[in-house]
């Protein structure tokens, strides 16, 4: 019997296999069996609601997609009151992905949310590429000053496992690693999606409404990867490894990267029940490679 | 709403750039409803990555039948099917028309008139036989117009080069005859392209008549998951709602045109 189970913060894991913000809901329960998920993570949530981009919202790229959805949700109070009552009842730890304009907003979020039963961890979305964060020039994850200043406050608000979701889009994404460990984050997950683009020279438009978006998909996994095991050669902390995992391989390779545990985005679209496939995959390499603990994957990049 | 792997029965090429699939599976035809419509999986290679949504054009009695164009390498990707292949698909998903008892007037543009097949089948079924007006660029894109005449006493026909029927809109057709008030009171169901829906719906509005219209756009989750699909609401701090979840059929009088 194989080990599956990791360790993230406080937080432990039946398996290392999440789902990521804004690719999953309740609507797949129909369709796959969510409480084999290891963690199921909550589209990012704002103090207040928030409508959204414009459309369109979607655009297909090669091996991969853009999106601009904008963080539409309906706000914090509407969140605990409505969805997190059935979001408990999943049988499965819940992590709440949140944004704010700043310090502030975070520090607020991570306070209310603490207070919620069966919130098992937070996810800080520093790094969503189709939203301003307040007057802020760019993403928060792109300031190594403002990932560390955000979580340190957070951090002193709540017991609850934190977990910073990083940006692709800077010089060295090591730094701002380091800089969120320094701050108290239990864990970083990589990569958020790439700032990206498209066009459609027929009507000489771009293909989202809000102009840019952001990229996910098989078309970034090698990208991700590099930027996983460059972290994972610089800081202590776990990290959740994305960006493109399609099936168990694509999840093994993160994990022998350097990640302790991988999150499944944009392979939900494309068939619901990618997540849980992808467990029953680990679990299968790891009996015929014979070993014992997921674990023992992290890392294990065999070099020279 | 079930993922499954059905059969391909037929994926014939019916038109320049049209084909026709036929898929069995008795449980989409059992629970499907005419304006749902199903997420496709093109290719299993992984290009083209995301589903493709494709709206219920017949409900058979084992399976289900698919009408779509060819518009990029998802659909590329499906015509190159054959039958007795299996196809992964998802649905039957969104809301559907929902059918009253007044007098149905369905008018299609274009590709739209795929889902309003099976709608006027269901309307006949319950002895309620709708009008139909369907307009089309030029003949030759002008798409179901035998199987509708099944379903219709009065199918009216148009193209905007003249080419078959008489020339000009469906809209301007639906304006004469609803400037006509016939003994019963009607109810249009509208598909077609956005210009041609937002005037459906602009003439409904005048006319009070209820008005439903079916809308498309581009899709990656197709359950209400990704927000990826979004049609404005009117009215202040509406927002937006889902084609795929909260659609794709919607009152014409909702939406933020």
């Amino acid at each position: 019997m194989v080990d599956l189970s990791v360790k993230i913060g406080k937080l432990k894991l039946k398996n290392p296999v999440m789902v990521a913000s804004g690719t999953f809901g309740t609507e797949y329960a129909a369709l796959t069996d969510v409480k084999l998920l290891g963690a199921y993570i909550a589209k990012t949530i704002t103090l207040r609601a928030r409508t959204g981009n414009l459309p369109p919202r979607i655009s297909e790229t090669a091996s991969g997609m853009l999106n601009s959805i904008g963080l539409e949700n309906k706000g914090l109070s509407y969140f605990i009151k409505e969805k997190m009552p059935e979001l408990a009842r999943l049988g499965t730890p819940v992590i709440v992905s949140i944004a704010g304009d700043d310090e502030g907003e975070f520090v607020e979020l991570t306070k209310k949310l603490s207070a919620v039963k069966k919130v098992a961890a937070l996810e800080l979305n520093l790094s969503c590429p189709n939203i301003k964060y307040g007057s802020r020039e760019g993403l928060l994850a792109q300031d190594e000053k403002a990932t560390y200043r955000i979580i340190k406050k957070v951090r002193a608000a709540t017991s609850l496992t934190l977990i910073a979701k990083l940006s692709p889009c800077v010089t060295d994404i090591t730094r701002i690693a380091k800089a969120a460990q320094a701050a108290g984050a239990d864990a970083v997950s990589l990569v958020n999606t790439f700032p990206a683009m498209s066009a459609d020279i027929g009507s000489g438009r771009p293909r989202l409404g809000n102009v840019t978006g952001g990229l996910s998909g098989p078309a970034i996994k090698p990208i991700a990867l590099k930027m996983v095991w460059d972290t994972y050669n610089r800081v202590d902390i776990p990290i959740i490894g994305i960006g493109g995992i399609m099936n168990h391989k694509d999840a093994v390779e993160f994990m022998i990267c350097g990640a302790t545990a991988v999150q499944i985005g944009t392979a939900n679209f494309v068939n619901p029940g990618s997540a849980i496939e992808i467990i029953t995959g680990i679990k299968k390499y790891l009996d015929k490679t014979k070993i014992s603990k997921v674990k023992q994957l992290t890392g294990s990049l065999k070099i020279g | 709403m079930k993922q499954l792997e059905v059969k391909i029965l037929e994926n014939r090429k019916i038109a320049q750039d049209f084909y026709k699939m036929r898929l069995e599976s008795p449980y989409l035809a059992a629970n499907t409803k005419p304006g749902q419509f199903f997420e496709v999986k093109c290719s299993e290679s992984g290009d083209p990555l995301l589903r493709r949504p494709l709206g219920a054009h017949r409900i058979l009695k084992n399976g289900i039948e698919l009408l779509y164009k060819i518009v990029g390498r998802g659909t590329v990707a499906l015509s190159g099917k054959n039958a007795g292949e299996r196809l992964d698909i998802i649905g039957p998903l969104g809301n559907g028309f929902t059918l009253s008892r007044a007098y149905p007037v369905l008018i299609a543009g274009g590709t739209g008139v795929a889902p309003l097949v099976a709608l006027a089948e269901e309307l006949t079924k319950r002895k309620n036989r709708p009008y139909i007006i369907i307009g089309a660029r030029t003949r030759a894109h002008l798409l179901c117009e035998k199987e509708l005449a099944e379903f219709s006493d009065s199918l009216k026909v148009v193209t905007e080069d003249g080419s078959k029927g008489p020339r000009g809109l469906a809209t301007a057709v639906l304006e004469k005859y609803l400037s006509v008030s016939g003994p019963r009171v009607p109810a249009i169901y509208a598909c077609g392209p956005t210009a041609m829906l937002k005037a459906v719906a602009g003439i409904a509005g005048r006319k009070r008549i209820p008005c439903q219209v079916s809308l498309e756009e581009k899709m990656a989750c197709g359950v209400g998951v990704c927000l990826g699909c979004p049609v404005k609401m009117k009215g202040k701090g509406e927002g937006y709602k889902m084609v795929c979840k909260d659609g794709p059929v919607f009152n014409a009088e909702e939406i933020a045109w």
